[in-house]
């Protein structure tokens, strides 16, 4: 914990930073206001105005605060306007594409350490896969979902999130898979082991660490491909829909604040999955 | 001390504060090294042999007593650039040839680049990797690299070399080879060596003094005058006079265990 | 049907021959495999729409698509221009620049390594890209949104890859530093910068992914009526599926083409590093 105070000076200064930008930009507009108004403003007036706008430039810290407490308690959680509904909404696409992401990533992983053709040929679609902007495919993917006939975004938000996360969970399965050294893939040779038997005995259990590890940049992607998924297609439920709107409808303090109940959330589950490897390093016998 | 006493250190401590409390790594350690002597410090594991040499390199600080290099602190040794020093592991930049890993300190010191071609064929001829250049470092074997890494430490002419376990990673053949070129090198350059090493074969082959050392606080346990003359080949190993010397460090060796747990 | 059987039995015949070719081991073989399978594809892509008479409106055949993009050239160069040259790579040249003399900044005090580095990762792992709609109520529709959003995007990833490659060279080789007594420029600039390149370039890497995207994302938001994010919108309200394929294709070669030419660079830069060295 000697990272502790560090880190929180560094928060502080983030904060200090944050007021006096939120200060500074919305500085301009009240000034305008005021003198179209006629109003000279002192400097006391100048920084509670600032701080005060229904529609900041730069939104102040406690504002977005406020908002996002509204957004959260202020409503039924039913209701269209609650962020706990918005939360959910994105949250359950993030699960669903992280399952998703999960076993493709594994089941791909699985199967290109086997096999040398499918390492060949699948391995630089991988790779190239995500320099695609997943972004552009969004749109089509709902598109495609819809015609289909599937009802609902859930689906292709969650095929986007799985887009996003299986990558990392493949690439660090392969490397986990290829890990045993040597010496223990040898060690089973002479036991007379089948491929299948080395498979459970030996290159499962040594990928854990690997897999676990791989699981927060999947979760963190995830949640990105669910959120992207939501705002290219005028979606009007979610977290990412409720910062379109917000944007659109100049409603800037929905739209903060939706970013960072966005980024709470984010907070949370790399969070919940950081608990998670820790338990499961412990467990495998990996030192840190 | 005389006027040709390069280093010297008297009752030098050194305490490391720990979590399971402190550790007494140098415990009134003193010692005069005169000029062109080659000693080696030689103990078990914790007996402060390599941190010893690092104070002499002004890596570590000293919590106690006091050190002298050349007549002047450490820190001023160091930044006058008084030794070369040679790590376990050779430490060359894998991003530049060989040539321009010899080349760094005299990059850093300055050199302009007339001398520093004439320095790097120097030394490597010295160390007899000439013609190894622009390989590099992946594309030489251990004991190469170690050599590079000894041409690097004399390119820029210090008066002293200060070696820690240079050969400790390297098989015993290469190391023989190794050992023979490093007293070629003393005898022909004449420099000041001191050299931590865990073999007593290699402690008594290559020096004309020997520190035995032990740990838990690291103190000297015994100095070792070699009654070996200067010019050794290989087999002088097999002679009884070197054998009574190897004794007299094992005996050192064992007495200092003698006062642990 | 027929259509749709044969896709089956090219399909066949292209697993059996990749299956010989990775056996072979022949070097080529690394190259070609991927080839085929790629190829192999997009053949049965066209085969099966055009076998079970697929809507284009749903999913156009590729052959659809390049007779699309041929014809929009123009469009697409435009959209390449505003979105990929203006926005992604400004943004990108700006934000690693950023980050890289940030990170050399913070290098200098323990203080702040320690307290940036946790809360670095942290911002890293962020949907920054829900930042996009601020950005363009602040610096309007053009590009330099668009560069913005990138920059806000690539700049943390890139500052936390930057601070772990400075730290990366190891106590010896700094020990050998100060054995020359080297001051802190020529230490920087002769051990901690080279050691670190592979983690800058990882960084960098992520980061080209990280650029388009913001790019396009950005372009949801509030664009002129050119970019690639703006096309691909339109487009799907539009229903003219071919088009928006047509820019996928644009999106995926940029991509592809950005990260190959950093990798490019990576590998003549960091050639000494085992990654680089050893044939996997």
């Amino acid at each position: 914990m000697r990272n502790a105070l560090p880190v929180l000076s560094v928060v502080a200064a983030i904060l200090v930073i944050w007021y006096l930008a939120a200060f500074w930009m919305n500085a301009a507009w009240v000034r305008d206001q005021a003198a179209r108004a006629d109003r000279h403003t002192g400097f006391a007036e100048l920084v509670t105005e600032t701080m005060t706008q229904d529609r900041p430039v730069v939104a102040a810290p406690h504002q977005v605060v406020m908002a996002l407490w509204k957004g959260v308690f202020g409503h039924k959680i039913t209701s269209k306007r609650s962020f706990v509904y918005h939360g959910w909404v994105t949250l359950e696409a993030t699960l669903w594409g992280f399952a998703l992401g999960i076993v493709i990533g594994v089941g791909l992983a699985v199967i290109i350490v086997h096999s040398r053709a499918v390492d060949m040929s699948v391995m630089p679609w991988a790779v190239i896969s995500q320099t695609v902007p997943i972004v552009a495919l969004a749109p089509m993917i709902v598109v495609l979902s819809n015609a289909v006939g599937i009802e609902g975004r859930l689906v292709p938000k969650a095929i986007i999130s799985a887009y996003l996360s299986f990558f990392p969970v493949l690439v660090s399965m392969v490397s986990g898979l290829r890990a045993p050294h040597p010496m223990q893939l040898d060690l089973l040779k002479t036991y007379g082991a089948s491929r299948t038997q080395v498979f459970w005995k030996l290159r499962l259990p040594s990928s854990l660490p690997y897999f676990f590890a791989s699981l927060k940049v999947a979760i963190a992607a995830s949640l990105i491909g669910a959120i992207v998924g939501e705002l290219p297609t005028g979606a009007i439920d979610g977290l990412g829909a409720r910062m379109l709107i917000g944007s659109q409808f100049g409603q800037p303090l929905i739209m903060w604040a939706a970013l960072f109940a966005a980024t709470i959330l984010a907070g949370a589950l790399i969070l919940v999955v950081g608990v998670i490897q820790r338990a499961a390093d412990r467990r495998m016998g990996v030192t840190r | 001390m005389t006027t040709d006493t390069v280093i010297s250190t008297r009752d030098l401590s050194l305490t490391f504060q720990t979590n399971d409390g402190p550790v007494h790594a140098l415990k009134d350690v003193s010692l005069d090294v005169e000029k062109g002597d080659f000693v080696s410090f030689i103990g078990p594991s914790g007996c402060g042999k390599t941190t010893f040499l690092r104070c002499m390199a002004d890596l570590e600080h000293p919590t106690a007593g006091a050190i002298t290099v050349n007549g002047a602190s450490a820190e001023e040794a160091r930044r006058a650039r008084a030794y070369g020093y040679v790590f376990q592991a050779s430490g060359l930049f894998p991003w530049r040839s060989i040539g321009g890993n010899i080349r760094l300190p005299l990059e850093i010191m300055g050199f302009d680049r007339a001398e520093q071609d004439a320095r790097v064929k120097r030394v490597l001829e010295l160390v007899d990797l000439g013609g190894f250049e622009r390989k590099f470092p992946w594309q030489l074997s251990g004991g190469m690299q170690q050599r590079a890494s000894i041409a690097r430490a004399l390119a820029f002419d210090a008066d002293i070399l200060l070696m820690d376990e240079p050969f400790g990673a390297l098989d015993e053949i290469v190391r023989d080879h190794l050992n023979e070129q490093l007293l070629s090198l003393w005898e022909r350059t004449e420099k000041t060596i001191c050299f931590v090493t865990h073999s007593i074969p290699e402690a008594v082959y290559l020096s004309t003094r020997i520190v035995v050392m032990s740990p838990r606080p690291g103190r000297i346990t015994d100095v070792i005058e070699s009654p070996l003359p200067k010019e050794r080949p290989l087999d002088i190993r097999d002679t009884p006079e070197f054998l009574e010397v190897a004794h007299r460090v094992r005996e050192g060796l064992r007495g200092g265990h003698g006062d642990d747990d | 049907m027929t259509l749709v059987v044969l896709a089956i039995v090219i399909w066949l015949a292209a697993w059996y021959a990749n299956v010989r070719l990775a056996r072979s081991g022949a070097p080529a073989a690394r190259y070609v495999v991927p080839i085929i399978f790629g190829l192999t594809l997009l053949v049965m892509w066209e085969l099966i729409v055009r076998g079970l008479a697929v809507s284009p409106v749903i999913l156009p055949t590729p052959t659809a698509i390049a007779a699309r993009f041929a014809a929009s050239l123009g469009t697409l160069w435009v959209d390449f221009v505003q979105t990929v040259l203006k926005g992604a790579l400004s943004g990108y040249a700006m934000g690693c620049g950023a980050a890289v003399l940030a990170a050399i900044v913070i290098d200098r005090s323990p203080f702040l390594t320690r307290g940036l580095l946790p809360v670095g990762n942290f911002v890293a792992a962020l949907p920054i890209v829900g930042v996009a709609p601020i950005m363009v109520m602040w610096f309007g529709f053009d590009w330099q949104s668009k560069a913005a959003v990138v920059v806000a995007m690539v700049f943390f990833p890139m500052l936390v890859n930057t601070v772990a490659g400075l730290k990366a060279s190891d106590a010896m080789q700094r020990d050998l530093m100060r054995t020359y007594a080297a001051s802190y420029g020529q230490t920087l600039l002769k051990l901690r910068l080279p050691a670190a390149m592979p983690f800058i370039f990882n960084g960098l890497k992520i980061a080209t992914t990280l650029a388009l995207i913001g790019a396009i994302v950005a372009e949801f938001f509030g664009s002129p009526t050119m970019g690639m994010g703006f096309r691909i919108s339109t487009s799907v309200g539009q229903l003219a599926i071919d088009m928006v394929w047509a820019e996928i294709v644009v999106a995926a070669l940029a991509g592809s083409a950005f990260y190959g030419g950093v990798t490019a660079i990576e590998k003549a830069v960091t050639f000494w590093h085992p990654s680089q060295r050893r044939r996997i």
